[in-house]
């Protein structure tokens, strides 16, 4: 036992400065940590010029001037305090990027769920509708703008047409100000609604035990009672992923807006994303682009860390203690 | 937790356990009805798109509309390719796309198999610093590789499309693959290594070859996402020459120029264009898609 022990360590202080630097214990592991290295590289400089390198050089910028040439100047938290305080489209922009979301969130959630239940039955065929469903969310934003625009169209699309039909008369839709939101929820709410949210749904609902379904029939647990208290709980996590992709992607809305409508009429679909794209490349102003997007990004990992939060309160993981 | 290939399986076989118990129920003639309806829903604006695709530049505003084309127009596609650089367009996104998906491919599998396989200091806080990566917006990076582009001469090429992808493609593909790897025996390695293969050899001709569903599948969402890319075509192209589809798509619809007629039946001829190829890749490999979706989503 001892000698065993003194060997360890005699071996431990044999090994060198870079086995350690690499947390390996043999010459074996060391070879293994090596080429593990290597065979990150492309990643690791990926990382370093792409991302993490960009998003500090953002920081930088969001204290300068920078117009995208020549020089940029230290202007302190100028940037900043000009969106806070003097940019007339900062706040709107912002509080639509919120409405849009808090519609687009939880109706594409509760949707998405809904169509998971009714694909998940077994009838002969049932693939075909998963595809339905499934290629809306293939379109390319910019085709599915396009698209959408001439079926909302005021006068001669389906859309008013078909409202025509039962007596109602549609609104102008892309090209009314008070209109203009909720087509644009619309599109995207169709184009994400039958996509990956709906086949993780699919995935996580087939998931739950067909014991605890059985067991909680011969409880006498009618339908509903065993949607709400045997296969909520059981596919919570799944929830709770969709849930925080589903609150990202629609705090990042853009090329639907941006194709259908240039974010009018009247800034009506003026979206925080297209702001920060005009600032900073329609008119170069990059530094304060730059605040605009780390105000963006501290709005998604504030967002992101209360969803986590607050998780813990319904989300069930099982076989995890509770 | 099932394997992505049999996750798939699962999916295809909904519910087959309770089949015997399922009959023609009120409930499952709504459920059926329901489906039905949602299809047309889902469908009908494509259905809209090709028919307005094939009627005459008059016809398309006629009140109230016709369902069908009088006489289906086919050559409103040809006259697309003729008023518009549209084969250029897409030999552009060809190009992107292509070596685009091959960057994704290479880097970010060899990535993978570093996390799935190699223990070495500082693994695990890259694996999460990678996955935090994902919940990052475009803008944060873009006004900086922006500038960095700038520098090195390649705004108005193709360049700042394809190149970003060649190393390691995206947090998103190295999480699949390595969940892929994680989910092969490591003794397949092993054997190997004592049979005298190297590392490389090892992740060449052993994992790769079993790992072609989910290389497949890598591929495909790199496909989709290279095709219909929109923001970066827009910051860093300015010449309809150098245009990919996408841009191309949303030049057209603005283009003065196009505007003497009214141009929306070929706009809506362009836009089918646009989407087929994302349709027939699906159709294509549909299981691969699904396949995709729920390892990712499952395992995350």
């Amino acid at each position: 036992m001892t000698i065993a022990a003194t060997d360890l360590v005699g071996r431990r202080k044999q090994l060198s400065w870079y086995a350690r630097l690499v947390g390996a214990e043999s010459p074996l592991e060391v070879r293994q940590a090596i080429y593990g290295y290597v065979f990150l590289i492309p990643w690791i400089l990926g990382l370093i010029i792409f991302i993490v390198g960009p998003i500090l050089a953002c920081l930088y910028f969001s204290f300068t001037d920078f117009e995208g040439v020549g020089v940029p100047h230290y202007v302190g938290l100028a940037n900043y305090v000009k969106a806070f305080t003097g940019d007339d489209l900062f706040w709107p922009s912002l509080g639509r990027t919120f409405e849009y979301s808090v519609i687009v969130v939880p109706v594409g959630l509760v949707a998405s769920l809904l169509l998971a239940v009714l694909l998940n039955r077994a009838i002969k065929g049932i693939s075909v509708f998963r595809t339905f469903f499934f290629i809306p969310s293939l379109t390319p934003p910019v085709a599915l703008a396009i698209l959408w625009v001439w079926l909302f169209h005021p006068s001669v699309g389906p859309i008013n047409l078909a409202l025509k039909w039962v007596g109602i008369q549609g609104p102008a839709w892309l090209e009314s100000a008070q209109w203009a939101l909720p087509a644009i929820i619309i599109i995207n709410l169709w184009a994400s609604v039958g996509g990956n949210t709906m086949i993780i749904f699919l995935a996580g609902l087939q998931g739950v035990p067909q014991e605890f379904m059985e067991a909680a029939e011969i409880d006498g647990a009618g339908r509903w009672a065993k949607f709400r208290h045997v296969t909520l709980p059981m596919i919570s996590p799944t929830f709770l992923f969709n849930l925080i992709l589903g609150v990202i992607g629609a705090l990042k809305v853009f090329t639907t807006a941006f194709v259908a409508t240039k974010g009018g009429p009247q800034y009506a679909t003026w979206f925080f994303a297209l702001h920060i794209y005009q600032q900073a490349f329609a008119y170069f102003r990059m530094g304060y682009g730059s605040a605009l997007s780390w105000i963006f990004v501290v709005v998604l990992v504030v967002f992101t860390y209360f969803q986590l939060v607050f998780s813990k309160r319904w989300v069930y993981y099982g076989g995890e203690g509770d | 937790m099932a394997t992505g290939e049999a996750a798939l399986a699962d999916l295809d076989r909904s519910g087959t356990q309770s089949r015997a118990l399922t009959r023609l129920t009120v409930g499952s003639a709504i459920g059926l009805f329901s489906l039905i309806v949602l299809s047309v829903v889902f469908i009908f604006p494509f259905f809209w798109t090709v028919t307005s695709s094939l009627k005459q530049p008059y016809e398309i505003f006629n009140f109230p509309p016709t369902v069908f084309p009088s006489v289906p127009q086919w050559k409103n596609y040809a006259t697309v390719f003729e008023i518009a650089p549209f084969a250029r367009w897409i030999l552009n996104s060809v190009f992107v796309v292509v070596v685009g998906t091959l960057g994704v491919v290479f880097t970010s599998s060899i990535v993978a198999y570093s996390f799935a396989r190699f223990k070495y200091r500082g693994r695990d806080v890259i694996f999460l610093l990678t996955l935090g990566t994902m919940m990052l917006p475009a803008q944060i990076t873009l006004i900086p590789q922006y500038v960095l582009f700038s520098k090195m001469g390649w705004i108005n090429t193709l360049y700042p499309l394809w190149v970003p992808l060649w190393f390691g493609g995206g947090a998103f593909y190295i999480f699949l693959l390595r969940q892929f790897f994680l989910s092969l025996p490591r003794e397949l390695d092993e054997a190997a290594l004592i049979d005298g293969a190297g590392y490389f050899r090892i992740f060449w001709t052993i994992l790769m070859p079993l790992s072609v569903p989910a290389l497949a599948t890598v591929m495909i969402i790199s496909f989709i996402g290279s095709w219909g890319d929109f923001l970066s075509p827009l910051i860093y192209l300015n010449s309809p020459d150098i245009f990919t589809i996408a841009m191309g798509l949303f030049f057209f619809q603005n283009d003065p120029d196009l505007g003497g007629i009214p141009t929306q039946h070929l706009l809506m001829a362009a836009s089918v264009m646009t989407v087929i190829p994302c349709v027939v890749l699906f159709f294509a490999m549909q299981r691969y898609f699904i396949q995709g979706v729920v390892l990712a989503g499952i395992k995350g």
